[in-house]
């Protein structure tokens, strides 16, 4: 059963308004030039594409000594970023520290490249925290686990950035918000919103409201679809008859089609959106085409419903290796860097392998401190008893 | 002039005016809300003085309505939402259990989520279906949620105040039935509390515990039930969620029977919560069992035979005498 879009899907012949895929960077490492967008990355250099490179590479280590913890019962579950780090890293190098990120549960990557440490990460899904990490700081808000449900947050939080400009226009006073991060210099680009799901979640109510709200608000919001061809077992063309960013016309906002596996398209196409957004031009909708190498998460067993035969045909086309053949071909990278981002990401993988083995769920109790900002009768009830029935035990 | 008289819907319009006036980041949006001034016009004239920012029609989709609301909270602002009609409040319902009720908790508290839903309830109006529901206990039953209702206009002034200002998400029911009832609201009453609950009449045979548009009807009850030798007190919840089950239990201590009215389905309501808290905590106390007096288990019926379904004085004084049965 392929899961990809038939070619006639694809080519608009059928249905109007397919767009055409971006790629600047092919399989082979070659540069593909694109009037439009190749100038919004003529500035990435050997640095940034070496990072970019780390980040990736980083994440995928990281992520296979999760999956590995999982295996050996040290976490609840772990979902899989495997062949989804070039559609992170390439839209975060498209992303300034005060946007407010909005990720679902897969964006490891992403949380990398905006400064989240694996080591915090992980106990999300070890089952110790919900939140390990300083959201403001990083402007990276908490994984949510029910699809699409963080979207419209995303748009509610981008249509109070326009509120926010008008406050400050009238009062002449900076908006700080809750206290997430924002720039300080005077002239520092807007803050905007980006919000990450996948082709499981495009199908969801929220996502239409959200794309509708946010059209009609002109919300300063990016929507960043990872099509990972996947929704646990349900392949892509049960989602949809088009490519997802077709859907964008409907909704009155550009819709870029991306190659998801080319980190440099990913960039280009985020940055594009991003100016765009930013100068008060509203949504705009990327859909990075790209694949699940992984399972859906540790509990799944893509055995069961697709074959070996694709699988292998999309590892071919793992993004780490694309951007590996540039590096090389370019002579950009030399043997001893790619040895060192090795070195680094074992370092990496065996901290998080520390840390994962002792982390622990803080004291139970701060769980009736965190279900009410004031008392509550029923809860301050609860935690009595819960105190008086532990009690019990240490007098025993 | 620190009283007015007002019905109990405008003293909804001007807790939100007041508001607005004293913070810019209380904003108001929901569906018809802004030129029309909501199907109910508790928000007529809103827009006109605020703005069309501040006092936003929305896109209709209620999901959509409470998401960004959740957004809006998360960068500092207090919007007040309002859900139409509580028939059309659940495909918001995964919004306000899974997300509003959660993201403090979820974030150990690195964030507030000050949102109040707005959510005219009750029958007894002659709507269709879907316009006429009582889905207090859904919220209630949530952790992280507040549920308040108010029966009188100045409980509805000080509620709504008190609601926008505290920093949990809070479910602020409005009994619609009750919306042209008329009250003094006194505006000087600024140490109100809306989380504990009001004795409205005092009595020593019996206790009547009602919350929302039944308040009334429980009064009335009361007024009758003195005329067959009982005397009633009756008692208001205000609040749902917390519930001020302390009160309940001071007036069963001294009265020893209680009757709970509601318009909701007896069946895992509000008034079963409360069977249950007062049975475990003065069990000695009681001369008879709780009664509860509340809707059937079918679903709200067709307009013209809601008579037959909504629990009116007869009911409750059915419910009384049995209680005086034992």
């Amino acid at each position: 059963m392929p899961a990809e879009l038939t070619p006639e899907q694809s080519s608009g012949k059928i249905y109007p308004g397919v767009l055409p895929l971006l790629r600047i960077m092919d399989e082979e490492g070659a540069i593909l030039e694109d009037g439009t967008f190749s100038p919004y990355v003529q500035d990435v250099g050997e640095a940034e594409l070496k990072e970019a490179y780390r980040q990736m590479k980083v994440t995928r280590r990281f992520d296979d000594e999760a999956t590995a913890l999982q295996r050996q019962g040290q976490m609840s579950l772990w979902a899989p970023s495997r062949g989804q780090e070039a559609a992170q890293v390439g839209s975060a190098m498209g992303l300034l520290p005060q946007d407010y990120v909005v990720p679902s549960y897969r964006e490891h990557a992403l949380a990398f490249a905006r400064g989240v440490e694996f080591t915090d990460l992980v106990k999300f899904f070890r089952g110790s925290e919900t939140s390990p990490w300083d959201i403001k700081k990083h402007n990276f808000h908490p994984y949510t686990v029910v699809l699409a449900a963080q979207v419209p947050h995303a748009v509610g939080y981008a249509m109070a950035l326009n509120f926010d400009r008008e406050l400050e226009e009238t009062t002449g006073e900076k908006q700080m918000g809750q206290g997430q991060f924002s720039a300080s210099e005077e002239n520092a680009q807007p803050a905007a919103v980006a919000v990450y799901f996948g082709d499981g979640s495009s199908t969801e109510g929220e996502i239409h409201e959200s794309m509708v709200f946010a059209a009609s608000y002109n919300a300063p919001v990016l929507f960043f679809v990872q099509n990972n061809q996947w929704a646990i077992s349900v392949p892509f063309k049960t989602q949809s008859r088009v490519p997802l960013s077709t859907r964008a016309a409907g909704y009155g906002i550009e819709g870029l089609r991306v190659d998801g596996n080319d980190v440099l398209a990913v960039a280009a196409a985020t940055r594009y959106a991003m100016k765009k957004i930013r100068s008060g031009e509203g949504p705009v909708l990327i859909e990075a085409e790209t694949y699940r190498l992984g399972a859906h998460t540790t509990a799944d067993d893509p055995t069961k419903y697709r074959t070996g035969e694709e699988e292998n045909e999309y590892a071919q086309r793992d993004p780490l290796i694309r951007l590996e053949k540039y590096l090389r071909h370019n002579k950009l990278a030399d043997e001893s860097f790619f040895e060192g981002v090795d070195q680094e990401a074992q370092q990496v993988a065996s901290e998080v392998r520390r840390v994962a083995l002792v982390a622990e769920p803080a004291e139970y109790e701060t769980n009736f401190d965190f279900a009410y900002a004031k008392p509550h009768t029923q809860t301050e009830n609860d935690r009595r008893f819960y105190r008086e029935y532990n009690a019990g035990f240490e007098e025993e | 002039m620190t009283t007015e008289n007002l019905a109990l819907s405008k003293a909804i319009t001007r807790a939100l005016h007041d508001e607005m006036t004293e913070n810019p980041k209380v904003l108001a949006l929901g569906e018809d809300i802004g030129k029309l001034g909501g199907v109910f016009r508790v928000t007529d004239g809103l827009q006109k003085e605020f703005g069309a920012r501040r006092v936003m029609d929305t896109p209709l989709g209620e999901a959509g309505i409470i998401g960004t609301s959740v957004g809006m909270a998360l960068r500092g602002y207090r919007p007040v939402p309002e859900i139409q009609f509580d028939g059309f409040v659940f495909p918001a319902f995964n919004q306000i259990t899974t997300q509003l009720a959660r993201l403090r908790g979820r974030t150990n508290g690195q964030y507030e989520i000050p949102v109040t839903i707005r959510l005219p309830y009750g029958g007894s109006v002659g709507a269709i279906e879907h316009h006429s529901e009582s889905p207090e206990a859904y919220f209630a039953h949530t952790p992280g949620l507040r549920v308040v209702t108010p029966s009188s206009a100045h409980d509805a002034y000080w509620m709504l105040r008190a609601s926008i200002q505290h920093p949990d998400p809070v479910i602020f029911m409005e009994p619609k039935r009750r919306y042209w009832l008329k009250g003094e609201v006194d505006f000087s009453d600024t140490d109100f509390n809306p989380f504990c609950a009001a004795t409205l009449r005092e009595g020593s045979d019996l206790t009547l515990v009602s919350y929302g548009p039944m308040v009334p009807t429980a009064l009335a009850a009361a007024e009758a039930a003195r005329e067959d030798g009982h005397d009633v007190e009756v008692i208001d919840l205000r609040s749902i969620s917390p519930l001020d089950i302390e009160t309940i239990c001071a007036s069963v201590a001294k009265t020893g029977r209680l009757v709970v009215a509601q318009e909701a389905y007896n069946f895992v309501s509000v008034a079963s919560e409360i069977s249950a808290a007062v049975t475990e905590r003065c069990f000695y106390s009681l001369e008879a069992p709780v009664l509860r007096v509340g809707a059937f288990h079918t679903p709200y019926p067709v307009p013209r035979s809601e008579e037959e379904y909504v629990p009116g004085i007869d009911r409750i004084l059915e419910a009384i005498d049995r209680s005086f049965a034992y």
